[in-house]
Parts: C-alpha cells; structure tokens; sequence
C-alpha cells in the first residue's frame, strides 16, 4: 500500500443554500493503489456522484485536491473513463459511433479504419457483435450500459469511475455485466472506483469498500478490507466462510450505524484522515495491516493515534456482530 | 380501411361539400325584377340579374387553369403571370430567410452557451421582438430606397426571432450528461458545438426555423401590399383594384398551397434531425 495511485485529499463539497450553504461532505480522506478496485457504498443522497464527479474532474471540490499519479487533478482527463449512471450515450450515433466518438477523442489523428477497429474491438469484447448500427433508443437497458462500457473501456484509460453501472438491469444482465467487468478489468489492470447500492456486487467486485455516512455532512465511515480471495467465482462467492461476515458488517452499517455515525464518532475518537479499516472475520490480518499502514504512512507516525490502538484492540467496532457469525 | 383512407374519404366529402355550397350561393338567380334593358346594361349583370359578385367555383376553376397554362407571361407592370408574381415572391422571402439563418444561428448558439450574452441580449430581444415586422417598412424605405430590399429586410427582421429564441434555447437545455461526456472526452470547443451541441439542439433549432418560414410568407404578402411592384402581395392588391375577385381568389388559394409547402419541407427537415430516445 505503498502506491498511492488516487490520493483524495480532504474533500469537502458544500452547495449554497437559502441561508447560508449546506455542506454535503467533508473532509474525506482516501488513497487508492494501482490496480485497486474500490467500491463505496452510501445511501442516496449522501454524496457518492458528487465525489464521483470530483475524481472525474467534472466538478471541483470546495476544499481539498484529488491527487492522481502525483498531480492534482485540474479537470477531466482522457486517463480518468467515466461510466454514467444514465449511461449518457448520444441518441443521434449509433452504437459504433458512440464508441468511435470516443476513440476518435483520444486518438485524434487516427486513421478510420484503425479508429473502426478499435471501437469493433471493444464492442465485440461487452458481446454487442451484430448491434453495432443500432441506434441507443433501439437498445435494450443492458446493452445500452455496455455500449457506455465499451466507450469507457475503448479509451483505455489508466482510472474507471463508475457511477451505479448496473444498477437499472435484470438480476441476470447484471450478473453476466459484472463478470465481464471485473474480468476486463484484471486483464487491463484497471484502477476502479465504483458506487454501488449492491451490497453483494460490492462484496463481489471490490478489493475494499468504503462506507459513507448519510448526508448531509457526510463522512468515510470505515473501510472494509475484502477478505475474499482476488480469484473468485460469482456461483460460489456466497459460500466462502467469511462472505457473510462481511456482508452482515455493510448491511449492519447500512441499516443503522450510517444513520447514527456522528455519535459513534464522538466515542471513538475518529480521525477523518485515518478513517478505521476492518477486515471482518479476520482480526489478526486487520491489525497486522494497520501496523503496516503505521510504518509505511509518515503522517500516521506523527503523534498519538489511539484511533490505530482501537483498530488493532477490537477490528470492527461492530465486533459482537462478527463474533455472532465467525461463531 | 385504414385511417388515412378514411380520412381522405371525409376531406374530400367535405371539399365536395364547400365547393356545392358556394356554387348554390352564388349562383345567378334569373332576371329579379323586369327593367329597361339600357337601364340593366348600365347596372351590370350583379343588380339585374340577381348574381352575386363573387365568382362561382367554376369561374376561379376556370381562372386558376388559365393561370397555370400560362404563368409566366409578361404583360408590362401590371399584367404578370401569377407564376413570375410568385418567383418574385419566393425570392424575397429566400434571402431574407436565409440571411435570418446566417445571422441567428450563430448568435443564438452564441446566447445559448453564454449566459451572461443571454442575460446581456435578452432586454434587446424582448423589446424587438414584438414590434410588427411591418412597422420596420418606412424606416427601411427611408434608409434603404429601394422598395423590394426593403421587403427583404422585413422579411429578415420577422424570421430572425423565432430563430434566434429556439437556437438559444435549444443550445442552452441540451443535456448536462452529453456535456458531461464531451468533458470527459477532452473534446474541444469547436468540435463539441458541432458533435455535440449542433445535433442536440438540432430539431429544436428546426422548429424554429420552421415557425419563421411560415412567418415570413405570412409577413411578405402584407409587404408587397404596401410596398407595390411585383409579387404575389401586389398580384392580390392589384386585382383588388380592378375588381376581379377571381384572381383574388385564385391568389389566395396559390399563397395557401405555397406556404404548405415551404412549411412541408422545413416540416421534412426536422424529422431528419429529429433522434428518438
Ligand atoms: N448542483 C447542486 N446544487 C445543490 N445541491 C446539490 C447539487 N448537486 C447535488 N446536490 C446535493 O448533494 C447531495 C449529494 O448528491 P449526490 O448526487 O452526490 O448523491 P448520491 O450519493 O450520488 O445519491 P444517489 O445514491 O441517490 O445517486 C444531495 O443531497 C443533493 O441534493
Ligand atoms: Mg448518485
């Protein structure tokens, strides 16, 4: 965890409001590492496109910087894909000029037919071979989310940001759309930064998941640390011993520490720029980890931390939850 | 039978229709009271005979044969064939339409991407857009000298707003999301008012174009009224003033299929443009 990829650097985003401003989150701490695939999981409205949309540079935050591959961040960048939640295709291309559009972007002085078979190329690979001059109204709700992931993927950018990606398809198109992203994105190496609702797909998906609190003054609560091996099978991720240790800490978070997390902050002394990491089910690995962190992070070295001793003393503050489970 | 059938079924019931009762109101109802026939010659057929001075279906039928067998003659000042009146016509409201494009398509994307030019050229807008085109006449006459400039110019002045309202509006409501996609893209200016932006606000755009069409042939017959010559406007004020309501007629009649038709291709256009989402 050397490798700070994605550094976000207390970010806050405050928007005016009648009297004053309202302030929908602050001070949000977070460093990715190459490779990383990182989901965050909130309720609406908390913020999460916001952030989304300041990673993407498409907004700036009101304070703070996002720091990718040691710059800031000044506005979007063709290394940074973005996949909408309203899947954003032009209504007026059809699904090869979509993707072209995009290919022709980054490659500006490419020749057609190279531009035609990169765009084919990426359009094969989400299974979209045959659609190619249909139009997005004649497309089907998944197909048109992978025509949106063709176009991210066809840029080969070095950072996918995602925004809810499935969540408008079918049980089984999303199950099928999961595999071939989290399969395309190991291949290509892809640093990925995904918002979810799904707390499975997450479990699924991501190497660790951040939870944010409920705005507005929203917070990282913690960071789940995804015990799950980097080779799984979507059939039987559910029957792996520690799945529902992690999934029970989400749900749990999401149910009702998400609600009360400013007095939970209170008592356990929280520091915005060391937000809590827990490895549900796997104490030792999770205090382990935090010494690590401890040595590798000089700003962490500094002065007291008692945040790091509560980390290694009891793993997850809902640790009678877990205990019920590893029980 | 299909809708369109049966629709054409009862436009065309109904035309039978109008055209029979126009012909039974005016048709001639015989000699009405007896008179010295010197006496009837000088009153004319209308008071002596009971006919009514607005010519049957068969006159105008009659009349817009003629017209169209012969539309191009020349006969001095005031005898043209409807066909060169129109031609006059047709041209005026194409420059002046189209120089209204040139000018409000550029300026409105210019307003509808900029919202303090929106701001700073709306008290303009609102306050020029109402006056009647008309009202410009004798200010263009004065300034210009020339009678059918000065048309064109009232042509160009009417078609400019509605224009000029829709390609601001079109170009400011266009999608934050597709914005949001050329951002991410790096897309430059230029490319992105025409990729983007053009596109979008294109069938918005149309209908504007669309309105002013219809306005502009609206505006030039009143035009060519005031300010004589040739066209189609001075075709109906002169035939006014020779008394010959059938060529009234059938110019009215020719000015409504015309402006159908330029509203047709304007109509043809934007559902080209137009992109199902
Ligand atoms: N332009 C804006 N002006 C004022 N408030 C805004 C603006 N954009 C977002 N907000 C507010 O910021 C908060 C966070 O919005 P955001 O869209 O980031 O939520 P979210 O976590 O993505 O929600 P969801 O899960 O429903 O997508 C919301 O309360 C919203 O009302
Ligand atoms: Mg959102």
């Amino acid at each position: 965890m050397t490798d700070k990829f994605i550094s976000i650097e207390g970010i806050s985003k405050r928007f005016p409001a009648p009297g004053g401003s309202t302030t929908v989150f602050e001070e949000l701490w977070l460093s990715m590492a190459r490779g990383e695939f990182v989901c965050i999981i909130g309720h609406s409205g908390c913020g999460k496109t916001t952030v989304l949309n300041i990673l993407a540079g498409l907004e700036p935050p009101s304070d703070g910087t996002v720091i990718v591959d040691n710059q800031s961040i000044e506005g979007p960048s063709l290394d940074r894909a973005v996949i909408f939640q309203s899947h954003a295709l032009l209504p007026w291309l059809t699904v090869m000029g979509n993707v072209a559009y995009a290919v022709a972007s980054k490659w500006r002085f490419m020749r057609k037919d190279d531009l035609h078979r990169q765009a084919q190329k990426f359009i094969d690979l989400v299974g979209l071979t045959g659609a190619e001059h249909k139009r997005p109204a004649e497309l089907s709700g998944g197909m048109k989310q992978r025509v949106g992931i063709a176009r991210a993927l066809s840029i080969e950018p070095k950072i996918m940001l995602m925004d809810e990606p499935f969540s408008a398809l079918d049980a089984l198109t999303r199950g099928t759309l999961q595999d071939e992203v989290r399969r395309i994105c190991l291949e290509t190496g892809q640093t990925v930064f995904m918002i979810t609702h799904d707390v499975d797909e997450a479990i699924y998906l991501a190497d660790r998941v951040v939870l944010m609190t409920n705005g507005p003054n929203a917070v990282l609560a913690e960071i789940v640390e995804n015990p799950l091996p980097k080779e799984r099978q979507r059939n039987d991720v559910h029957r792996h011993p520690l799945y529902y240790g992690v999934r029970n800490h989400i749900v749990d978070f999401l149910v009702s520490r998400s609600r009360n997390f400013a007095e939970e902050m209170k008592d356990t002394n929280y520091d915005p720029r060391h937000v809590p990491v827990v490895r549900p089910g796997a104490p030792q690995v999770a205090s382990s980890r935090a010494a690590t962190l401890d040595a590798t992070d000089p700003g962490r070295a500094r002065g007291p931390r008692p945040v790091v001793a509560a980390e290694g003393a009891t793993p997850a503050p809902s640790g009678p939850a877990l205990a019920q489970h590893r029980a | 039978m299909g809708m369109t059938w049966r629709a054409a079924m009862v436009s065309l019931l109904l035309f039978g229709l109008f055209v029979g009762v126009w012909h039974l109101a005016t048709m001639g109802s015989g000699p009405a009271v007896t008179m010295d026939p010197e006496y009837a010659k000088l009153v004319g057929a209308t008071a002596s005979q009971g006919k009514s001075a607005m010519p049957g279906p068969a006159e105008v039928g009659l009349k817009i044969w003629q017209h169209l067998k012969d539309p191009f003659y020349d006969r001095g000042s005031n005898d043209k064939g409807l066909g060169i009146q129109l031609a006059y016509s047709i041209a005026r409201v194409m420059t002046g339409y189209l120089i209204a494009v040139a000018v409000a398509i550029p300026i409105g994307f210019l307003i509808g991407m900029s919202p303090l030019m929106n701001r700073s050229l709306d008290p303009f807008i609102q306050v020029l857009k109402p006056i009647s085109p008309l009202a410009w006449m004798p200010l263009a006459l004065y300034t210009i000298k020339d009678s059918s400039l000065s048309s064109i110019f009232v042509i160009f002045i009417c078609s400019l707003w509605p224009m000029l309202i829709n390609t601001a509006f079109g170009v400011a409501s266009v999608r934050k999301e597709w914005l949001n996609v050329a951002r991410t893209l790096e897309v430059g200016p230029f490319r992105r008012a025409f990729t983007i932006i053009l596109p979008a606000a294109a069938p918005t755009i149309l209908t504007g174009m669309r309105i002013s069409i219809g306005i502009a042939w609206l505006v030039i017959v009143a035009a060519e009224m005031l300010v004589g010559g040739t066209g189609i406007g001075y075709f109906v004020w002169n035939e006014w003033n020779n008394l010959s309501i059938t060529n009234v007629i059938t110019a009215i009649l020719v000015i409504g299929v015309v402006g159908m038709v330029l509203d047709q291709v304007l109509a043809r256009a934007t559902r080209l443009v137009t992109f199902p989402e």
